[in-house]
């Protein structure tokens, strides 16, 4: 089963709940791969301190233009619709930050003059965390698009009963991203206005990628119950409630498993890995 | 004309609740809502719409199932995995292909190279963006359509569009909103702003996304200052933010405490400097004042001048 850990909203606990969901999964004696998919501010690391077996860098293709073949056309800028490439009278220039790597210049190019050479964007690293297979990607810092990035971390995927992807928040291309091809997607939440109005948005994208979901209200008894009034109207199933617990907080601050240094919140994580494994009703 | 620009590599550290408090704060600025993804200052502030635009960037293809021959080029072409061989049949062949448009990536390959003509690409409407009015001043703003991409054009549209208002209207300051992370909105949220404010949290997690925000600032020339919220949360890890703060020569800017009324402000759709005078509301006052003198020595907003950033 591969589930998808999401939120509209930035800082809800994401990180918190699929780092401890793998813990808790793999201490359970379960086969546990957690994935960072928050390439641009990768953090599970912190938590699961895996030990790290291999690091490569992350490619992208882009084209290189080869000068002496090159006619000055014009029809790979005029084909490009991301501004990526250039002809100029006496050159033509790839601006490699503002590819998206479709290859469309080099099947237009009429005089053969275009390949393609791999640039690297981030690092991809696999590993173990105990028994937890891990693995995460690190944007290079400057690299403006994360899905490419994000795609090679699902690649590398390892073979697991249960596939936790953490992803990045949001509701466009990176969160889209991250989640495409899961069974389930959970959106955590915070009971805020700022976070029942960013659930909102997550749910439309679920509902728009015709994913199943849940999903699990952090920090509850924090403001209000608005969100679990909204799920209800909106046949939104929730998982389970996180009650706000500033112990939680300062462990997390700490960057220690919280599973370890809060045994109710460990209870909490049993619990919900029990729902997800019940089955959730589409 | 000046632009502050409030944002935090890592999500949830508190950039609204300051922007709406500095909003307050400022003699009327212009206010942008950055985080096209996941706007949430509208909440606080309340704008009345005045002008609704719709953001059009970029295309999607489609096959017309009636001109498709199912020769399959489009699929073999799409680095995207986004054509599937299961649109409806027509006369001629019992299955068409059909674009995923969620996945299509608006490349137009498949477009330019189908022989049969059958593929119309069409730019799209990726959102709304508005100009509103709150109790604070003019607000620009925006809405990305469901799973919709482009969010760094949008961005960068509804500054250009900030700076107008700014210039129209006689105000000297534009505060924007971000977006966590360091991608494309961040990129488009900050280049050529005159000032980023970094807000942070004292975690594990904040001090090791805090270096690549800082870092990112540092590479498009933004100066940057940073404050840290909830900092009693954890004093140690605060100390060490303002530490490695003055490493990337970002400049502290002190502490917010954590303040549960913060949460409560939010809830009755105010600033915590409107909704009282707690901890938070006089840290917030005290950071203002430092962040505005500190926006007389910075350079001018280069906002207006920027050109669409294509990613």
């Amino acid at each position: 089963m591969r589930i998808a850990i999401a939120s509209g909203k930035g800082g809800t606990g994401k990180t918190t709940v699929a780092t401890n969901l793998a813990y808790v999964a793999a201490r359970l004696g379960q086969s546990t791969a957690y994935l960072d998919c928050d390439v641009e501010e990768p953090n599970g690391h912190i938590f699961l301190r895996p030990e790290i077996q291999e690091s490569r860098p992350i490619e992208k293709p882009v084209p290189t233009v080869d000068l002496s073949r090159c006619n000055h056309c014009g029809a790979c800028s005029r084909i490009c619709r991301f501004g990526a490439i250039a002809a100029l009278p006496k050159e033509t220039l790839v601006y490699p930050e503002l590819c998206h790597a479709c290859g469309g210049c080099g099947l237009i190019c009429p005089c053969d003059a275009i390949s393609e050479v791999t640039r690297s964007i981030g690092t991809l690293r696999l590993g173990t965390s105990g028994k937890v297979r891990f693995v995460d990607g690190t944007l290079n810092v400057g690299e403006a698009m994360s899905p490419p990035a994000i795609h090679v971390v699902k690649e590398a995927a390892p073979e697991a009963d249960l596939v936790l992807l953490d992803a990045p928040p949001g509701t466009s291309c990176p969160a889209i991203e991250a989640i495409r091809g899961s069974d389930l997607v959970v959106l955590v939440t915070e009971p805020t206005p700022f976070g029942l109005h960013d659930l909102t948005l997550a749910v439309e994208m679920v509902r728009a990628l015709k994913m199943p979901m849940g999903v699990v209200v952090n920090r509850a008894g924090m403001g209000d119950d608005a969100v679990l009034r909204y799920c209800a109207g909106h046949r939104v199933p929730v998982l389970g409630e996180i009650p706000d617990d500033r112990a939680v907080a300062e462990a997390y601050s700490r960057g220690e498993m919280i599973a370890d240094a809060v045994p109710s919140f460990a209870r909490r994580i049993e619990d919900l890995l029990q729902r997800i494994d019940y089955g959730i009703p589409v | 004309m000046k632009e502050l620009v409030v944002i935090s590599g890592k999500g949830g550290t508190g950039k609204t609740s300051v922007v709406a408090s500095l909003a307050c704060l400022a003699t009327p600025a212009v206010l942008v809502d950055c985080d096209v993804d996941a706007a949430d200052l509208h909440l606080l502030l309340e704008p009345k719409t005045e002008r609704r635009e719709n953001f059009v960037a970029g295309s999607k293809a489609r096959i017309k199932p009636g001109h498709c021959t199912a020769c399959g080029k489009c699929e073999e072409l799409c680095r995207f995995d986004a054509i599937y061989f299961d649109g409806p049949g027509n006369g001629r062949v019992p299955k068409t292909y059909r674009v995923d448009t969620i996945a299509c990536e608006g490349c137009g390959v498949c477009f330019e190279f189908c022989a049969e003509k059958a593929i119309e690409f069409e730019p799209e409407t990726c959102g709304q963006w508005f100009h509103s009015t709150t109790r604070v001043g003019p607000m620009v703003h925006a809405r990305l359509a469901v799973a919709a991409e482009n969010s760094g054009k949008l961005v960068t549209q509804l500054r250009r569009t900030a700076q107008e208002v700014a210039k129209s209207q006689g105000l000297g300051l534009v505060i924007c909103d971000g977006s966590p992370g360091i991608g494309c909105p961040v990129i488009a949220s900050l280049t050529g702003a005159s000032l980023a404010l970094i807000v942070v949290e004292p975690t594990m997690s904040g001090l090791h996304d805090f270096g690549r925000i800082a870092e990112l600032a540092m590479r498009l020339g933004v100066p940057s200052m940073m404050v840290v919220n909830k900092a009693d949360l954890n004093l140690e890890m605060a100390a060490e933010l303002e530490a490695k703060a003055s490493q990337y020569s970002v400049g502290p800017l002190g502490r917010i405490p954590y303040d549960r009324s913060i949460t409560d402000a939010q809830i009755a759709s105010k600033a915590i400097v409107e909704f009282n005078d707690g901890p938070a509301a006089t840290a917030i006052r005290g950071l203002w004042e430092r962040v505005s003198k500190q926006l007389d020595s910075c350079p001018e907003s280069e906002a207006s001048g920027l050109t669409q950033i294509r990613v």
